[in-house]
């Protein structure tokens, strides 16, 4: 981290020097000031110049990138990230051939790591992130599998008009079998248990 | 392997000096041991040991070079 003290006959002035030095904006620093200064008799007597601390900010999002890359590549898998901020919400997107490894059965090892980094993320954070970790498109595909999955277990429970337990999710992948049969008059969603093994129940409307 | 679970502790404690990790190889598996700071126990560990289960998952998913089972064991 970068950090320079600067000085200047007011703050401002101080802070602006410190800007030229580390050549960038002021969104992007920690401003601490060390000393007001003193303008001192009609300018000419005990005046002091004032002194400012400046510390550039770290940029988290592209830190939790280079997180990712260190992890992967310690896993033994070679590949690239494309990283989006939409307003609060960033999504890593992972590319590469060994893309499997990291995804793992249902995708718990991309969810494990999703975790993680959402936490990494956060942790020195003033404002809260949302992370989504995407693997080659892999949140898409799984998007389509729940939807589908979600359309015949309310038909089994429409069939046997009876309650159909589904197996335990994460909470954004019941949020799409919730969405997806909002709509049905037919059938209700709920949740149910405690994480992790919080799970979907469709019960038929009677 | 033990560099993944530094980098992975690291980023989650406040304490990164502190961070220990020993490994001790048995006939059939790789026992890595994992300590950290006094007040960052609860960072490494997470509310019902969540934090704990995804740094196995990920650890475990890493492939290793003998092919042995691989156990973390934490504090």
């Amino acid at each position: 981290m970068r950090e320079i003290t600067a000085s200047g006959q007011t703050v401002e002035e101080a802070v602006q020097s410190a800007l030229e030095q580390l050549n960038t904006t002021r969104d992007q620093i920690e401003i601490n000031v060390i000393d007001e200064g003193k303008k001192g008799l009609l300018g000419l007597f005990g005046s002091k110049r004032a002194f400012v601390k400046v510390t550039m900010k770290k940029d988290l999002v592209q830190e939790t990138e280079n997180f990712i890359k260190d992890i992967t590549q310690q896993m033994n898998v070679e590949i690239d990230v494309i990283t989006k901020v939409e307003g609060k919400h960033v999504t890593y997107e992972l590319q590469g051939d060994n893309i499997a490894v990291l995804i793992g059965k249902r995708g718990q090892t991309l969810n494990a790591l999703q975790y993680l980094v959402n936490l990494a993320l956060n942790k020195d954070s003033d404002q809260f992130y949302s992370v989504t970790l995407d693997a080659e498109g892999y949140r898409g595909r799984r998007k389509e599998t729940l939807e589908s999955l979600a359309e015949k277990m309310a038909a089994k429970s429409i069939r046997l008009n009876k309650k159909v337990a589904l197996e335990p999710m994460p909470a954004f992948e019941r949020k799409i079998i919730h969405s997806a049969l909002q709509k049905r008059k037919d059938v209700s969603t709920s949740s149910h248990g405690v994480e992790p093994h919080r799970h979907i129940v469709i019960q038929p409307e009677t | 392997m033990k560099a993944l679970i530094e980098t992975i502790v690291t980023s989650l404690v406040d304490h990164p000096e502190d961070i220990v990790v020993t490994e001790t190889e048995e006939n059939e598996k790789v026992v890595y041991h994992l300590s950290v700071n006094q007040e960052d126990v609860g960072k490494v560990i997470g509310k019902n040991g969540r934090i704990a289960k995804a740094i196995r998952t990920v650890v475990y998913a890493a492939k290793t070079d003998s092919g042995k089972r691989i156990y973390l064991d934490i504090m």
